[in-house]
């Protein structure tokens, strides 16, 4: 049976949700192996070897691997891969900065960001904003693939008792160096893991407006707040709130999008929620065309009378 | 410094890919085709580090068929001073562009490679990482600001939660993300100018690169379609049915 190598995202606790859906997608490939390399990443490790269907835990923990640097962390890979036969990352921003530096180096052609396996070197991914999907299968001798997260269930992350072996690399390749994070902590859901998303899009006007029309009825739904590349340029919200081909995939159970057009590119990133909502005073909008429930009207209007509507009832 | 800058000729973004009725792929017969939008991205960073002074020389390099001197040239028409076009007719997977690229580095020996983040065709997000590994040097991924510092270059990169800086040694390898600038449109002297530009034609044969794909394409198929649903008649309906689905 072939074995895969699945890298591990983690903040040196607890295991990111994306890496479970990888999970998921390895084991339909073979054998999962799991590595998780960081600094004083211990807890992590546990944590990695209770997730079920692993057989084996590799910790690699060296100060070189606190921040997921790729030159550190892909050599130290590419040693694990010579008892490998594929290499698996989500497809995070820290997956997607690793893997194809690993790829190269095993010199194999990467599949990014699949959304099915179909047999053992056989796999769909999305192409052309996700308007065409490719089925591509792989004549390299070995694997290396990031797993798109909404596309696999999750594995669950307690009930195993995987074997954990303690590994290392070569350490700091001297290439590079990390200076600091801006990493915004929030109260609210996560994007990628929300069961409910609202997401503003140009129709906001300035950072103040986004701000008193979404996010009240975000927290009166309980849920993760999303955005346009139009909302982001214009800076209504940072960057880490775009939804869309080139920003965060989202699948949430129910997407409320207020004044969004829908371009190719926005439905990239969530036109496989479950049910999609709509808002816009233009009712040729795009976005009309793949919602499930469309609201024709002023957002201004709507929206504050929809969170009061809400907030009432409950 | 001397920057290299990779540009691939992809179809516009405004234009909706159809794929053809036998599953083979997109049909791109008389479609538009223009720079991919990340290249624009990078081929400004690279004139405006020119522009300050950082960098001598700009240039820009394309792997694909001959119509792709068309987005050589307009990068020349924004300020690339030379070009090089490695001519095929084939569709070469990002790991063979990034082998054909580290041959063009061993060459020109660029301080700096600045590519787009992702191809908006096959949205791989794979060829500058590739090449960082291929030429055993640092990568600055997603970058939302550069800045050069002696030796080193600080790049801010747009992660998952925010941002990340990280300092690199030089010769480094970035990829632009959509917020690193704003990239301006060739003036109409320059698009003129642009055309005495030189740009030299190669082959992927030139850097003793085999472009044979590793992955075979099986089909190409449309996503499931969403069906347009229905439209409600005011907010009361619309909370109704949030409550139908138990959201509210
Ligand atoms: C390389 C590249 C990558 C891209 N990646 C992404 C991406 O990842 N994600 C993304 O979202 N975009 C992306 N885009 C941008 C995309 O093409 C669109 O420009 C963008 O999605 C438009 O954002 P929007 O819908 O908010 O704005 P617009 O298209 O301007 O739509 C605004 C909508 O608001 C409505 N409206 C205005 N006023 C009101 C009101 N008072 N009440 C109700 N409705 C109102 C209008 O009718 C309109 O439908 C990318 C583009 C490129 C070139
Ligand atoms: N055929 C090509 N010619 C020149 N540059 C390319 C080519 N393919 C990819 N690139 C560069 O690599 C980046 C990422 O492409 P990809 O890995 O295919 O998503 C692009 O934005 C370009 O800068």
């Amino acid at each position: 049976m072939s074995k895969i190598l699945v890298w591990v995202e983690h903040d040196n606790a607890a295991i990111k949700d994306a890496t479970l859906a990888a999970v998921t997608a390895a084991s339909q490939i073979g054998e999962v192996h799991l590595l998780v390399a960081g600094s004083g990443c211990a807890a992590a490790g546990h944590a990695a070897s209770q997730i079920v269907g692993i057989a084996k835990v590799y910790v690699a923990d060296d100060v070189a691997y606190a921040n997921a640097l790729a030159e550190n962390v892909a050599p130290l890979i590419v040693g694990l891969m010579s008892h490998h036969d594929a290499f698996v990352a989500p497809a995070t921003s820290n997956g997607k900065n690793i893997a194809p530096r690993v790829a190269a180096l095993l010199d194999v052609m990467q599949i990014s960001d699949i959304l099915s396996v179909d047999g053992p070197k056989t796999f769909t991914r999305p192409t052309y904003a996700g308007n065409a999907i490719a089925t591509v299968e792989s004549s390299d001798a070995k694997l290396v693939i990031t797993v798109r997260g909404t596309a696999f269930i999750k594995a669950a992350p307690e009930g195993g008792s995987a074997p954990i072996e303690a590994v290392v690399g070569s350490g700091d390749a001297g290439l590079s160096s990390f200076v600091a994070a801006e990493i915004a902590l929030s109260e609210r859901p996560e994007l990628t893991s929300a069961k409910v998303i609202v997401a503003g899009g140009r129709a906001l006007k300035d950072a103040d407006t986004f701000q008193a029309t979404i996010f009240p009825l975000a927290d009166t739904l309980g849920a993760a707040v999303g955005a346009s590349r139009a909302a982001v340029d214009a800076g209504y919200v940072p960057n880490d709130y775009q939804i869309g081909q080139t920003g965060k995939i989202v699948a949430p159970d129910v997407y409320i999008a207020i004044g969004i057009s829908g371009a190719i590119q926005h439905l990239a990133g969530m036109k496989d929620s479950g049910t999609i909502i709509a808002i816009d005073k233009d009712e040729d909008a795009p976005i009309f065309q793949i919602a499930d429930l469309g609201l024709v009207a002023d957002l201004f209007d709507a929206v504050p009378r929809l969170t009061h509507t809400l907030q009432e009832k409950k | 410094m001397k920057i290299l800058v990779p540009v691939k000729r992809v179809i516009d973004y405004n234009v909706k890919p159809r794929i053809k009725a036998d599953g083979t792929g997109v049909d791109l017969a008389n479609v538009k085709m223009s720079m991919n939008p990340f290249d624009e991205i990078a081929v400004e960073e690279a004139i405006r580090l020119k522009e300050k002074g950082v960098a001598s020389e700009v240039v820009a390099v394309s792997v694909g068929p001959a119509k792709a001197q068309e987005t050589l040239r307009t990068a020349l028409a924004m300020g690339a001073d030379r070009a090089i076009l490695v001519q095929t007719d084939d569709a070469v997977e990002p790991l063979a562009v990034a082998k054909i690229l580290k041959g063009i580095a061993d060459e020109e020996q660029p301080g700096l490679v600045i590519l787009g983040k992702q191809a908006i065709d096959d949205d791989c997000n794979q060829t500058g990482q590739m090449l960082a590994a291929l030429m055993g040097r640092p990568q600055g991924t997603f970058a939302s600001e550069v800045a050069c510092e002696d030796e080193h270059l600080l790049v801010t990169r747009e992660v998952d939660g925010g941002f990340e800086s990280v300092r690199l040694a030089l010769p480094a390898v970035v990829t632009t993300d959509l917020r690193l600038n704003e990239p301006r449109y060739a003036s109409l002297p320059n698009i003129m100018k642009a055309k005495s530009k030189p740009l030299a034609t190669k082959s992927p044969t030139d850097y003793g690169v085999d472009t044979a794909p590793r992955l075979k394409t099986v089909k190409v198929s449309e996503p499931p379609v969403r069906q347009a649903g229905i439209k409600v008649p005011d907010v009361d309906t619309l909370v109704a049915k949030l409550k139908e689905l138990g959201v509210a």
